[in-house]
């Protein structure tokens, strides 16, 4: 007998004391929880939370945004960036940075010595200040948001921010390989004090987008 | 402490000798009531947190009822998305289906994020036993990994150790494990934490394999689902060209939607974020991105033992939050080694001697290792009724009874060294049955009361080790009533 059929037999009998007829639809599940927190304004609770988890929150309009995306590669002295493949190129129309390229030969040790990475995102979420990639060709894939130290994520608003962890989940495609980030890396694993930066990106920029 | 909880002792004697300890009663004392005070800020944050909580746990009691319908969904979907699903019955399997697997990338290194069922399972251990050296990414794994230690906490498996003790264990031995720690290393978290990313990173660009477990397993879609914090996990999940994910066949959900409750769940439960830093999903090997190759092994080793116990089925639903362990005292005070296993804690007393049986000494131990207080209960995410199940195991140890081992129904028999307190227990319910027997017992024990000892003799010993023998009145309830008629008279 194969391992599954072991095992798959093994649950059968130890569910004897279900009733044969019952199907999962008969186990109830209360789903009055809250769809939403119903914050009064999304977007300011969602620059509230991402700033609260130590992410740094910027805001611009389209006019304003590649100016503003220069500003914080220079900061940083970024002499190199990662682009994902569909990213607007407007955003970094002004800087002087070297565009490096999320293609299959960028191997993650070249990754390693590149300097920022600039990636739109797929949603926000208000009430728990997360941004969730998903592969989207404005993201690229997700080794590049994880091994550059610097990650500046543009998100627009209001459209691509939601109020809770249920409509997020709503808005995204499952198969899709998906990537939620709160905050820069951190651990709280040494007399948990709390230390941003252990292997992922030590730098969360958020710029606001406003159209 | 070397890397096993093999023959390690009951639960009494690992918990008198960690409650000696100064040093660990401090690291624990501190670490538990922060965290404690953070998860009750982070909670009532929500106002639909009991409506949460309730969702969560019918959501895991619709699950196991129908465990296998979701596994061979959750396989079937795995599978349509290009990943490869194989069935452990035990520890043993899982660790031979892993290493073959290992072995045929031709790796002898692989990097692993923390993963509480491949500790469970000793894969580590069975990995080195084949010459393959498997490297603990998690910053607390890494120090029990340096120390040669054990973890001792569900979240925070260092939360033993101070700063001080973990610069020690970085200075002396990072070098046999990679890249050294830096020259004048101090004790700042900050510091230790730049450490260890700098040990790591040389692995995580070279890793050619990845191992991981899972939070949750979708049955709908397919999907697997990590939250971490550090991003080891995306690390491990992202740049190998293999990863191999065992997952325990209870982390099962129906539903993308389920997901929704757990999320919210999970992350206040555990470390008392509004959400963990980074969460990982995917469906299948990426075309493109991650991982090539996929394998997910699915896990027994006991728990479809512990699914036929109808009262212990719902130690099942846990999600590893670990909110049990910060609140209970006895936790608090023994710490996690002194409970034998990887899953320590309150939930740790109920989960392993259902996984494990209660043949073994620290086995038939852990029902006692509480003071059933039930605040584990009020904190879990799923409402465990973590005493329920401790109460009921308790009669198991003493009075054996029908259970399921290896899949088998059997009639256990009583745990050894429990024969006094079965033998008392029939005495007195004989008793009980017999008032003229029960009269005069009393009275027999109230004239003698002076002689009666402090401590009890023979196997009673252990008990009395810490409590002191209740003393016998000079008479006895009954026969104050009936000489004062319930007090109405004089001398009442």
């Amino acid at each position: 007998m194969s391992s599954r059929d072991l095992v798959l037999g093994r649950i059968r009998r130890a569910l004897a004391d279900v009733p044969r007829g019952e199907r999962p639809e008969d186990v109830p599940v209360p789903r009055d929880y809250l769809a939403t927190h119903s914050p009064a304004d999304a977007v300011e609770l969602l620059a509230e939370n991402l700033a609260d988890y130590r992410a740094v929150v910027h805001r611009a309009d389209a006019a304003g945004l590649p100016g503003l995306v220069a500003r914080l590669l220079a900061a940083r002295d970024a002499q190199t960036v990662v682009v994902p493949p569909g990213l607007p190129e407007e955003w970094l129309a002004a800087t002087n940075a070297a565009r490096v390229a999320d293609t299959a030969d960028l191997t993650p040790r070249r990754l390693d010595a590149v300097d920022s990475v600039v990636t739109g995102c797929a949603v926000a979420v208000a009430e728990t200040g997360t941004l969730v990639l998903d592969g989207s060709p404005d993201q690229g894939r997700r080794r590049i948001t994880l091994v550059p130290d610097h990650h500046v994520c543009v998100v627009r608003v209001p459209e691509q921010v939601v109020d809770s962890v249920p409509q997020a989940l709503a808005r995204l495609v499952p198969t899709r390989p998906l990537t939620w980030i709160s905050g820069p890396s951190a651990t709280s694993d040494i007399e948990l004090d709390r230390v941003e930066g252990v292997h992922g990106p030590r730098t969360l920029e958020v710029v606001l987008l406003r159209e | 402490m070397s890397g096993t909880y093999l023959g390690m002792p009951a639960f009494p004697v690992a918990a008198a000798t960690a409650t000696a300890d100064g040093r660990l009663r401090a690291n624990l004392t501190h670490a538990t009531r922060t965290i404690r005070g953070k998860r009750a800020a982070a909670v009532a944050e929500l106002p639909d947190w009991a409506a949460l909580r309730a969702a969560g746990a019918a959501v895991k009691d619709r699950t196991l009822r129908h465990l296998d319908t979701y596994l061979t969904q959750a396989e079937e979907a795995v599978t349509a998305a290009g990943g490869t699903v194989h069935w452990a019955a035990d520890a043993r399997e899982a660790n031979r289906i892993v290493t073959r697997l290992v072995r045929e990338t031709g790796e002898r290194e692989v990097v692993k994020v923390k993963s509480m069922a491949t500790q469970e399972i000793g894969l580590n251990a069975a990995l080195a036993g084949a010459g393959i050296r498997a490297y603990e990414t998690d910053l607390a794994e890494l120090i029990v990994q340096l120390g040669d230690d054990l973890p001792s906490h569900i979240l925070v498996p260092a939360i033993h150790r101070n700063r001080g003790e973990i610069r020690d264990i970085f200075a002396e031995r990072m070098a046999d494990w990679g890249r050294p720690a830096p020259e004048g290393l101090s004790d700042r978290p900050a510091e230790l934490a730049e450490a260890a990313r700098l040990h790591l990173r040389e692995k995580f660009l070279t890793a050619k394999v990845g191992i991981s477990g899972a939070n949750f397993l979708v049955a709908e879609t397919g999907t697997l689902v990590v939250v971490e914090s550090e991003g080891n996990g995306r690390m491990c999940l992202t740049l190998p060209e293999t990863l191999i994910s065992v997952v325990g066949i209870e982390k099962v959900v129906p539903t993308w939607r389920d997901l929704e409750v757990y999320l919210q769940l999970l992350p206040r439960s555990s470390t008392a974020e509004r959400m963990n830093p980074y969460t990982s999903m995917w469906t299948g090997p990426g075309e493109s991105d991650g991982p090539r190759a996929f394998h997910l092994v699915l896990l027994d080793n006991g728990r479809t033992d512990t699914l036929a116990d109808t009262v212990g089925r719902q130690a099942l639903r846990c999600i590893r939050c670990s909110a049990c362990l910060n609140v209970c005292p006895v936790y608090e005070r023994a710490g996690g080694h002194a409970y034998g296993s990887a899953y320590p804690g309150p939930i740790g007393a109920i989960l392993t001697p259902q996984l494990r049986g209660t043949a073994s000494e620290v086995d038939a131990s852990l029902p006692y290792a509480s003071s059933l207080c039930g605040a584990c209960y009020e904190v879990c995410p799923v409402a465990i009724d973590i005493p329920e199940v401790l109460v009921h195991l308790r009669e198991r140890v003493v009075q054996g009874g029908p259970a399921s081992v290896g899949g088998q129904r059997v009639r256990l028999k009583p745990a050894r060294g429990h024969a006094a307190e079965r033998a008392a227990m029939r005495a007195a319910r004989w008793a009980l049955d017999r008032p003229g027997v029960l009269r005069a017992g009393q009275r027999l024990a109230a004239r003698t009361r002076r002689l009666h000892p402090d401590r009890l003799p023979g196997p009673g010993r252990a008990w009395t080790d810490t409590r002191a023998v209740p003393e016998v009145p000079a008479e006895s309830f009954r026969d104050w009533w009936q000489r004062t008629g319930g007090g109405r008279e004089a001398g009442a």
